[in-house]
């Protein structure tokens, strides 16, 4: 059994979150998680020890808009190991105006299954 | 040129569009909003993060996402906006003079005026750091416009005076982006910045936050070649002999925001030492009767949510003077 210590970026409050975990099987398994104030602390200190994730903003480039660039978003949190992947291919897309906020920008992004969105109109 | 209107807000962010949105919601009927940047929305358009309008929405948005909302709901009114538009003065009988590219000067009279321009960012001459005047300095903020709007890199090694959220917004962003961030130094033996965003922008990318240092000297002739960073005592003061040699290319200082109040000032508002922004004679009024105040513009806001909630009794105070008078 071993204990990692998590703090929560969820919300501003940053609780310092006890998460004891083994392998079981050869899975990473979440035995008990202590110290978190709420139930969104226990999804995303499990989901750290297991599998850490996080939504990815950054712009892609665009023609004939008011600016260069236009602000997306993973529409989900993607695996905190796939964050340099997904720049890799949001950097080299180009979108024309217009574009509506909640457009999807690149479906599946880098194979995660997740789609990167506008979230702004340009 | 002239313009005669109830209610005139000067500057399109956060405050400015939900105090001119409460003033119509209270039966104000000829308002203009007037912009300096070439869109609305302020800062939070930069600000691609989420993080904003748990309280306001009930759910996490990004920045743009927070703007583009208020954005269509004014888009649902009637309300005026003049873009790309600079305010120069405003006098006290509530004068607003403003240029812009196609009507050049003008001179817009008001019932009421709402102040929203938000506020600045301290620079490198207010932390009287020695050394050459290179180019690659940069405010957090400024570094943030250039990525995220405008599309250009400011460098490639970068260092990072100051922890609060914007320097650690940047770090995550300039490295995200394919730069070195060599490390964030704040010379308080604390982080100015929230810890979710020490965790998300500096721990998840290996990023060093070194506490109690300076910078002491910049380095370079054209270009920043480097920082020296030292230890300070308790009294801030660099301690002889820590002094430590960065190579960079880039600083971005990260030191806090003042309220931007210089339109203030022209009218003659009492500015209140304390937060730099006008003294607020009970529900967002000035000094200046019929003139009204809200978000960063009256005192520095951690959350956006906030400057609404603010912005939306100012807009509603704004509403009843013009009632009354």
């Amino acid at each position: 059994m071993q204990t990692t210590k998590v703090t929560c970026v969820i919300c501003p409050v940053g609780c310092e979150i006890e998460v004891d975990h083994e392998l079981v099987n050869g899975v990473e398994t979440v035995k008990e998680v202590r110290n978190n104030k709420c139930p969104r602390g226990l999804k995303y200190a499990s989901a750290e020890v297991v599998n850490p994730e996080r939504v990815l903003t950054s712009t892609v480039r665009i023609n004939g808009g008011e600016f260069a660039r236009i602000p997306v978003k993973s529409e989900k949190p993607v695996p905190k190991s796939s964050l340099f992947e997904c720049m890799k291919q949001i950097r080299q897309i180009t979108v024309t105006s217009p574009v509506k906020m909640g457009d999807v920008i690149i479906p599946n992004v880098a194979g995660t299954g997740i789609n990167i969105i506008a979230t702004h109109n340009g | 040129m002239t313009m005669n209107v109830d209610v005139a807000v000067i500057g399109g962010g956060p405050a400015g569009l939900a105090a001119a949105l409460e003033c119509r919601k209270n039966g104000i009927e000829n308002i203009l909003i007037i912009e300096r940047d070439k869109q609305l929305g302020g800062i939070l358009n930069q600000c691609i993060h989420p993080g904003f309008g748990l309280h306001v929405f009930g759910e996490e948005l990004t920045g743009p996402e927070y703007a583009q909302r208020y954005i269509n709901m004014l888009a649902e009114t009637d309300i005026k906006t003049l873009t790309d538009t600079m305010v120069l003065s405003l006098s006290p009988d509530k004068v607003i003079r403003a240029v812009n590219s196609e009507l050049g000067i003008v001179e817009i009279s008001a019932k009421a005026v709402i102040l929203s321009m938000g506020c600045r960012e301290r620079t490198r001459g207010m932390l009287r750091i020695s050394g050459t005047r290179p180019s690659g300095i940069y405010t957090a903020g400024t570094a943030q416009r250039l990525v995220n709007i405008e599309g250009y890199m400011p460098g490639k090694n970068v260092v990072i005076l100051g922890s609060g959220d914007i320097g650690l917004i940047m770090a995550r962003r300039m490295t995200l982006e394919g730069a070195k961030v060599k490390g964030v130094y704040e010379i308080m033996p604390k982080s100015g910045g929230l810890r979710r965003n020490i965790v998300q922008c500096l721990d998840d990318f290996g990023i060093p936050l070194h506490l109690s240092k300076t910078a002491v000297e910049i380095h370079g002739r054209e270009r920043v070649e480097g920082i020296t960073v030292a230890s300070v005592d308790e009294n801030l003061a660099p301690i002889a002999g820590t002094e430590e040699y960065i190579e960079c290319d880039t600083v971005l200082l990260s030191v806090g925001l003042i309220p931007e109040n210089e339109v203030s000032r022209s009218a003659g508002i009492e500015i209140d030492p304390k937060t730099r922004g006008p003294v607020n004679n009970g529900n967002f009024s000035t000094s200046v009767p019929g003139v009204f105040a809200c978000g960063n513009v009256l005192k520095v806001y951690d959350l956006v949510d906030n400057v609404t909630k603010d912005s939306v009794l100012a807009g509603k105070a704004a509403a009843d003077y013009i009632k009354n008078n």
